[in-house]
């Protein structure tokens, strides 16, 4: 187990290594020069110039990239070019927001999907299993925005039970937080759960027509039994695949829906550095998604090995 | 009182007809075997036994165990029955176990699901279970999961958990058709020993007559869902009555007659052939070990000649043949096909290739059931430089749809409409199209029942009149390889132990590994040939 931990950190290290050779390369060749995008087109070439310089931008890109990483490693991200702030105290602030987001949502989608994918796999073909298809059916094709805007309609303005967007801050305590959190978290986690959902009814599926699912029968277990102690741990490998990728997509991805709820969260930060040409902040904000990925990805591959021994042995 | 009593039992599932009227009765300590060929409902009998049939089967008639009845009681009963009173084996140890499991965890569920104890105590009497069936802990320990046994031996975790709180009735579905013979008697051997010692009535599945011919104490022939002859085993061997049940016998031990050798000519030429591969590393920087598959493996196979190779699951047939196809790299030696090597690196070499071709044991498998049978079986036609188009193509596809005994107008059908039978009949069409030198037989007619197997070794005999094949047959059977090639080969841990005229090496096996697999194939009692 512990050769095969390490073997993935030694996998998790170069991935690393290369994404970040790769980000850095692209956003180098990406148009628009940061400096003449903040001095405006009447800017003179000695300002310009002289920002450059201030702001690095004349060193040769061999050395800038070893600098960037440097600094990532030590936890200086550099300074963003348009706020003039440390990247990594705009990145710490939006990450409070983000990351509690993602797990939040993450764990809605999962206490959802879990339940209705294996009530809908143990009564295949039933009138329950059908609602239960339908509804993920609904929840794969609606985006996840309109689910937002309903949710804010209903619990907000009607209702009155949540604020419609804007976040309170960890500073409010807990509850507040969590609750500018709360729609937010349900419209990411609906299409999420309906995906999760399908993928556990139909690995659980696959799995009943086991041959060692006869097995466990013929031992005395009843089909309820044999599903929970014998079917879930085997459907569990595609499941988690897929909690691993809703992970990364939930830190990621959820642009569309902070601006929704005018979260200042990653998603957001990135798309303002976007348009101000901030690259430091785009290159630096990427490189942390990415790193949060391969992590999540190192955890997902722990958790399969925890769960299938076959995985274990074979390194 | 008898313990298992069968009545006019029937079984329909869906608008299906599975079983119809079906009688059966087995005391305390008997074995009785249900024999029949696919879809005769043999396994469905075990099942309704079992009461694990699928939610859509409608049961009447009446099973009765030691006097009660089973088809009245209650989902909850049942289960209770299950494990308990009646245990089951099945035929696939690779996959009924469950593989995230540890095999103590699996032994000891049957016992804690049944019996309110103390986990050290179940745990106690797994490992006598476990010692019992011939895997004791201190070699197999608790903590073992399935994947880090062999076949043989997970049958035997499998049997542990059926007879760890010794049932009164075991039920063993084709229990050795997945092994080697002579882990097929050795397992065999352990079930006949439990009935013995605990006095277990066992009903026995199984497509193999001569498998029960020596085991069984009552054998019944069952027949698209009807029991058609049923009786004591000798009796019954002597004087079959039903033409089916003849049919059966005569089929299992078919015997065909093949054309003489020509004069000897090199075709295939092996010489020290190796084959190694790398282990997976034990420790990070650690020397890579590596497994000799094939160990420095020398035959000639001549033109017109049947060389049959046997040997039991990973002694290296399978390499072999893959090398012999050039779709692996050998380490050594040589491998020249009418002197010319088979490998030629990443880059198939088409003179030679074309020349070869294979017939696979899985007759489902081994097509793309989106491609109609004219598609299928002229597959090999890229082989060639110009291959045949037109009305060209038509004759040749109707020519050897005929030679396989199927019509010409199958060529527009697709696969699925074919029985397994039929498709190996296409997969012998499909590689005898291009008229290749070589035909490799890999189990090619193992996964058949006995009356379809009998005419596809008809069919080969007719074919090595008709086209002179030269092919290398590769199975585990040792029956069919004796009747259906000159010289044979026997492997063990990747090196040929023998070679020799098959006849004389099937009556006189010089080595000892030889009388070993010959001692351990089941063989159908001469008595009753020719008596009817």
């Amino acid at each position: 187990m512990l050769r095969y931990a390490l073997k993935r950190l030694l996998s998790l290290t170069l991935s690393l290594a290369i994404a970040s050779l790769v980000i850095f390369a692209v956003i180098e060749v990406a148009p628009g020069d940061p400096a003449s995008f903040m001095l405006g087109v009447n800017a003179q070439p000695d300002t310009l110039a002289a920002l450059r310089a201030e702001l690095g931008l004349d060193v040769p890109k061999t050395e800038r990239y070893l600098t960037w990483v440097g600094g990532m490693l030590t936890g200086d991200f550099g300074t963003s070019y348009t706020y003039r702030t440390p990247v990594s105290q705009m990145i710490a602030d939006r990450m409070w927001v983000s990351l509690p987001l993602a797990l939040y949502a993450l764990t809605l989608s999962t206490l959802i999907a879990f339940p209705a994918g294996i009530y809908a796999a143990s009564r295949r073909g039933k009138p329950g299993d059908i609602a239960v298809m339908g509804a993920t059916q609904l929840g794969v094709a609606v985006p996840n925005f309109w689910f937002a805007m309903m949710l804010v309609l209903i619990f907000a303005i009607n209702l009155r039970w949540f604020n419609a967007g804007g976040f309170a801050g960890w500073d409010k305590g807990f509850g507040a937080a969590m609750q500018s959190l709360t729609l937010p978290a349900i419209a990411l986690a609906l299409p999420q759960a309906a995906i999760l959902a399908r993928v556990m009814r139909s690995a659980l599926l696959d799995v009943l027509g086991e041959d060692f699912m006869r097995t466990a029968r013929a031992k005395g277990l009843s089909h309820r039994q044999a599903l929970w102690r014998h079917g879930l741990r085997n459907a569990l490998i595609p499941v988690l695949t897929i909690i691993g990728l809703q992970f990364s997509f939930l830190l990621a991805g959820s642009i569309i829906i902070e601006q929704v709820f005018y979260l200042p969260g990653l998603g957001r930060l990135v798309f303002q550095a976007i348009s101000s040409r901030d690259l430091i902040v785009v290159e630096s904000v990427v490189m942390l998604l990415v790193f949060a990925v391969i992590m999540v990805n190192f955890v997902v591959d722990l958790a399969y090995a925890a769960v299938d021994p076959r995985l274990r042995s074979r390194t | 009182m008898s313990l298992l009593e069968i009545r006019n039992l029937s079984l329909s599932i869906g608008a299906h007809d599975i079983l119809k009227g079906v009688d059966l009765t087995l005391g305390p300590g008997e074995i009785v075997a249900v024999t029949g060929e696919s879809g005769s409902g043999k396994s469905m009998t075990a099942l309704s036994v079992m009461q694990l049939l699928p939610e859509s089967a409608h049961l009447s008639g009446s099973i009765q165990l030691a006097g009660q009845e089973l088809l009245t009681l209650s989902e909850g009963q049942k289960c209770t029955l299950r494990g308990q009173s009646i245990g089951m084996v099945f035929q696939e140890p690779m996959t009924a176990l469950n593989p995230v499991k540890s095999i103590g965890d699996q032994v000891m569920e049957t016992i804690l699901i049944h019996k309110a104890m103390p986990p050290a105590q179940a745990e106690e009497r797994a490992r006598e279970v476990l010692t019992r069936v011939g895997l004791p802990p201190e070699r197999f320990p608790l903590s073992r999961f399935p994947h880090e046994l062999s076949g043989g031996q997970r049958q035997r975790v499998v049997i542990a958990m059926a007879i760890a709180l010794r049932p009164r009735l075991l039920i063993a579905d084709e229990p050795t058709t997945a092994l080697d013979v002579t882990t097929q008697a050795q397992i065999l051997d352990l079930l006949q020993g439990l009935v013995t010692e605990y006095g277990m009535g066992m009903l026995m599945i199984t497509h193999d007559l001569a498998v029960v011919a020596d085991l069984a104490d009552h054998i019944v022939v069952m027949r698209h869902g009807e029991v058609v002859e049923t009786g004591h085993t000798r009796h019954l061997l002597r004087h079959m009555q039903h033409p089916y049940t003849r049919m059966l016998f005569e089929a299992s031990d078919h015997q065909v007659t093949l054309p003489p050798v020509p004069d000897l000519q090199p075709l295939l030429a092996v010489a020290d052939v190796v084959r190694d591969y790398r282990k997976p590393r034990t420790r990070l920087f650690s020397k890579p070990e590596f497994h000799r598959a094939v160990d420095g493996v020398s035959f000639t196979l001549h033109r017109g000649e049947r060389l049959g190779l046997v040997g039991e699951s990973g002694c290296g047939k399978s390499t072999l043949t893959r090398a012999i196809l050039g779709l692996e790299k050998v380490q050594r030696g040589h491998i020249l096909l009418d002197g010319t090597p088979v490998f030629s690196g990443h880059t198939p070499d088409r003179s030679v290739r074309r020349n070869m071709q294979v017939v696979f044991q899985d007759p489902f498998g081994s097509f793309n059931p989106r491609h109609k049978v004219d598609r299928l079986i002229t597959e090999p036609f890229h082989l060639l430089d110009t291959p045949p188009t037109g009305t060209d193509r038509a004759d040749r596809i109707a020519e050897m749809l005929t030679a396989v005994g199927l019509s010409p107008d199958d060529a527009g059908k697709y696969i699925h409409e074919f029985s397994g039978g039929q498709r190996q009949r296409i997969a012998i069409a499909r590689a005898l199209i291009i008229r290749p030198e070589l035909i490799l037989f890999d189990e090619a007619v193992s996964a058949l029942d006995v009356s379809v197997r009998a005419q596809i070794l008809d069919l080969l005999a007719e074919l090595c009149d008709a086209y002179d094949l030269t092919y290398l047959f590769i199975s585990h059977d040792l029956n069919v390889v004796r009747t259906i090639t000159d010289r044979v080969m026997v492997m063990q841990a990747g090196k040929i132990v023998e070679q020799g005229d098959t006849e004389q090496v099937f009556s006189d096996p010089q080595h000892p590994y030889t009388e070993a697999l010959l001692a351990a194939a089941p063989r159908l009692p001469k008595f009753t040939q020719g008596v009817a």
